[in-house]
């Protein structure tokens, strides 16, 4: 081998993300934390769709009773697959290997982001018989529940924006999961009757209400009854790639 | 244009100066041993010279490449094993290796990591997951993802860190091999390595160079380099 075959050219753009996101998908299987990752997110979203939510007895084709938990579940699950982002390559040493590879920060983050949210993807895909029953019990409007599923889909990736920062701040698996897990708790509480009243004692009626838009819910929920609306997917969006954005500049900054 | 130059190269940590104006150069052939107490700057200056940390001042250029301006170009002709060997414990080593290769973007990247098990012997226990592997294993996967793409310039940490008498016979028979070809630096707290391996001896302490000159000048420094460490590092 000379030093002047292809293997020391500069890779193609692309080739370094793609390798990344490889790694880091099949990196989630690599432990048992995956299967049950999946079977705890599966039981809890069926379970609490049933015996809190009621969908049965409430007689209705329709999935909002389920779509209605997923803030809960995102809050908790996201914060717990994104926990290793960043934590797990410090705790390891690794970062410095992938880093003085042939790949730039921002291909780094953008594999393992979406990798991530990839695994998020699958955990929801799973929950696709709770659908089918719905659909055997019922005629439930098709393009509803679909719509139900991008939004839980967008909502999944922008608690995970917010893991990938609390990730990326500490080697602690721990400290991540548990920081990105508050914040994105308070995103669920924002917009909650109770917690409104919180608020109302320390901002105006007119600021509360500001600060409501930005619960997950109130953004989750026009997508449950079938509508797409161009705010909340860029609430949703904005908060993925902020996260992901804020994520590699502190990986950058290190 | 030598393949590794560095010039008036600064980096500090707060308040703590970890490296005040280092300047080198390294040809092809060349095997530069990195001698120095620890905390003297050393791991930082293989730290700054393969992109992982940005400098305050100075610059590190690679194979005509600077670090900090052209980092993924210089970084494609870099093979750096850090202080350790770290690896993703979880992956077995050829899973490893065949990340390295693919985010590399080499051609035929199955090829490439047959070629380097066979190079560094891990054939044995290319199945197995790092984690599980003793530490001179460990230290060789370190080092064959280092070499999996032929680099030009090679930079190990304390590559023989650890090591058993074979396994370190090992380590500088492949580097022995290689190096002919290639610009190597080698950090190592063995003295005498130096003459086994190197050809150039380049000694640091508190962040400043004390010393860059060939093996055999430095051999002649003394009969004690114990002695001869200990004075220049003073």
């Amino acid at each position: 081998m000379s030093d002047s075959t292809p293997a020391n050219q500069a890779p193609r753009t692309g080739t370094a993300f793609w390798a990344v996101l490889r790694r880091e998908f099949a990196g989630y299987f690599r432990t048992p934390l995956a299967y049950v990752f999946l079977a705890v997110f599966n039981a809890f979203a069926v379970s609490l769709a049933f015996f809190v939510g009621n969908i049965y007895e409430a007689g209705v084709a329709s999935l909002d009773r389920f779509f209605l938990y997923h803030p809960w579940l995102w809050a908790f699950l996201a914060p717990a697959a994104g926990a290793r982002l960043w934590a797990e390559e410090r705790r390891q040493g690794t970062i410095e290997l992938l880093l003085t590879w042939p790949v730039t920060v921002w291909q780094a983050a953008l594999g393992k982001f979406f990798a991530a949210w990839l695994f998020l993807g699958c955990a929801l895909l799973i929950t696709l018989p709770m659908a089918f029953t719905i659909s055997y019990l019922g005629e439930p409007d098709v393009s509803v529940m679909v719509s139900g599923y991008i939004g839980s889909f967008l909502c999944a990736g922008a608690c995970l924006g917010i893991a990938a920062i609390a990730s990326a701040l500490t080697r602690s698996q721990v400290i991540a999961f548990v920081t990105g897990f508050l914040a994105c708790f308070i995103l669920v509480l924002v917009g909650y009757g109770v917690f409104d009243e919180f608020l109302n004692g320390f901002f105006t009626v007119g600021t509360v209400e500001e600060i409501r838009r930005l619960g997950l819910w109130r953004n989750l929920e026009p997508f449950t009854i079938g509508i797409i609306d161009l705010r909340p997917v860029a609430y949703f969006l904005t908060a993925a790639f902020a996260g992901l954005g804020l994520s590699a500049i502190i990986v950058e900054r290190r | 244009m030598a393949l590794i130059e560095v010039k008036n190269l600064q980096k500090s940590y707060g308040p703590i100066k970890a490296v005040r104006d280092v300047s080198f150069s390294v040809d092809r052939g060349e095997v530069v041993g990195f001698l120095g107490p620890n905390g003297a700057g050393k791991s930082t200056t293989m730290k700054l010279l393969t992109g992982y940390l940005r400098p305050d001042a100075g610059s590190a250029t690679v194979a005509g490449f600077d670090v900090t301006e052209n980092p993924v170009a210089a970084k494609a002709h870099i093979g750096y094993s850090p202080e350790g060997a770290p690896a993703y414990g979880e992956m077995t080593v050829r899973e490893f290796l065949r990340f390295a290769a693919e985010l590399r973007g080499l051609p035929a990247p199955a090829d490439r990591v047959t070629a380097t098990l066979k190079l560094c012997r891990l054939e044995e226990v290319a199945s197995q997951a790092i984690d599980t592997l003793s530490k001179g294993y460990r230290m060789r996967v370190g080092f064959a993802q280092a070499v999996i793409h032929d680099p030009a310039v090679l930079i190990l940490d304390e590559p023989t860190d650890g090591l058993d008498p074979n396994q370190k016979f090992e380590v500088r028979r492949i580097l022995k091999d290689m190096a002919a070809r290639k610009a190597v630096i080698v950090s190592t707290h063995i003295l005498e390595e130096i003459d086994e391996l190197c050809t150039r001896v380049i000694v640091i302490a508190q962040g400043e160079v004390r010393c860059d000159e060939s093996k055999e000048r430095f051999l002649k420094r003394g009969a004690d380099l114990n002695q001869v460490f200990r004075q220049l590092t003073a």
